[in-house]
């Protein structure tokens, strides 16, 4: 198999690796690159677990092939935390209770990502709508939505 | 095993499509395909750059998407406003980012509702060969089609000439049951001219020409619509999948025509 270099920035920092041809983003994140925050979930784009943004747009790296990220951007959990200092989103899924299980948790912060970089005080329709790609068995959703308005600075709207 | 071969122009894609190759455009099929190990994928070929397929652009009473134009690319653009309620619809965000125009005329049952919508509002294709093909044609012979389409004409409806209706179980995000389109251009507030093109109902997305003729000098209120309900599934034969029979499907093929035609019922 042919193995293709691909230079891309990730997190902000320059990363040369090579793909093997017909590889996803995905794969290679985790296998080539060793970032192992975005997971596999359903290889055909229903859940959302495998997020990442890529010159700033939400986009499913289990879809993406490799190579077409070169000279991009990329952003993942990995690169929210500075140190030990959580990102307001990292933050606020802790202190809502937003994640369970947590396998959806790094798709879900990098939807939300997107959506406060564009948005930074969105309606709660807003934040259902940028996180309606991304499936959660385990929450109900509704502590996760919770947690995004908080991130956002906006009251949180706790139901029952 | 995939091997992928990078060209740089579309001519040069269709030609690697035409020995066999799949055509990579925003992944969200083939790569799928990829996953999963799909053995028809040996080769898959892929544009350098889609930016200049991607272009929306008014012409007369037209508007041209490039086939490469995501359901981003659609949402962004306001000379697509009336389409912005078909693309919002197709997956999440980040899918929304990378389907294509092109890859929905080519998605399978059940998937390929914004190509119902286009097939309403009389989609002509520029094809990478230079030649000019409608849609309905396209999507009797599309498991045959080599060629790659560059871009799409649609009309551009009036007011609220243009209607859809997707039909799913999941809320906000499901897969198609059933969606519809209708073009429904008026003259002195009778329909002239209708389209009406359901999704998951067939193989591919069709026009209900019966529908079509039964609108044909009507105006849009529940007496005169009758006809046009009671030939809502004729000739229709759905498939089942696991969202629905085909039964099901005839049997609700009405309620959501009438629903369609009259406004009711929400989105």
């Amino acid at each position: 198999m042919t193995k293709r270099p691909v230079q891309f920035q990730l997190n902000g920092s320059p990363v040369a690796v090579f793909t093997d041809e017909g590889q996803n983003l995905l794969d290679l994140l985790r296998r080539g690159v060793g970032d192992l925050s975005p997971k596999f979930g359903c290889g055909q784009g229903t859940c959302g677990s495998c997020t990442v943004l890529v010159d700033g747009e939400p986009r499913l790296s289990c879809l993406t092939l490799a190579e077409t990220v070169e000279g991009q951007s990329v952003e993942t959990t990995n690169g929210l935390a500075n140190g030990p200092d959580l990102h307001a989103l990292q933050e606020a899924f802790m202190e809502n209770f937003a994640a369970q299980c947590g396998y959806c948790t790094p798709g879900m912060l990098m939807a939300a990502k997107a959506l406060l970089d564009r948005t930074p005080r969105p309606s709660r329709e807003q934040v259902i709508e940028a996180i309606s790609g991304n499936i959660c068995r385990c929450t109900g959703y509704e502590p996760i939505i919770d947690a995004i308005m908080a991130a956002s600075g906006q009251p949180v709207r706790r139901a029952g | 095993m995939v091997t992928v071969t990078t060209v740089d122009t579309l001519q040069e894609a269709a030609a690697g499509v035409g020995r066999e190759a799949v055509y990579l455009g925003g992944g969200t099929l083939v790569m799928r395909g990829v996953n999963y190990g799909d053995q028809q994928i040996s080769e898959i070929v892929r544009l350098r750059s889609q930016d200049s397929l991607r272009v929306i652009r008014s012409e007369g009473d037209r508007i041209v998407l490039g086939a490469a134009a995501t359901m981003g690319d659609v949402l962004r653009s306001s000379d697509c406003a009336a389409l912005h309620v078909v693309a919002r619809q197709v997956g999440g965000p980040a899918v929304r980012n990378m389907a294509t125009v092109g890859g929905n005329i080519f998605a399978p049952h059940p998937y390929g509702d914004f190509a119902v919508a286009l097939l309403a509002l009389d989609a002509r294709l520029r094809m990478s060969d230079g030649s000019d093909l409608d849609l309905e044609t396209l999507l009797a012979a599309r498991g045959s089609e080599r060629r790659l389409i560059e871009s799409v004409s649609i009309m551009r409806p009036a007011g609220d000439d243009f209607r859809f209706r997707k039909v799913s179980r999941v809320k906000p995000k499901g897969v198609s049951l059933m969606s519809l389109a209708a073009w429904l251009p008026r003259r002195a507030g009778r329909i002239a001219g209708a389209r009406i093109a359901y999704g998951a109902m067939a193989p591919t997305p069709v026009r209900i020409k019966a529908v079509e003729a039964a609108l044909e000098g009507v105006s849009l209120d529940a007496n005169s619509i009758s006809g046009a309900i009671a030939a809502a599934a004729q000739g229709l034969n759905p498939p089942d999948d696991p969202l629905a029979s085909g039964w099901y499907r005839t049997q609700v093929a009405p309620v959501h025509l009438k629903r369609l035609l009259l406004g009711e019922g929400g989105r």
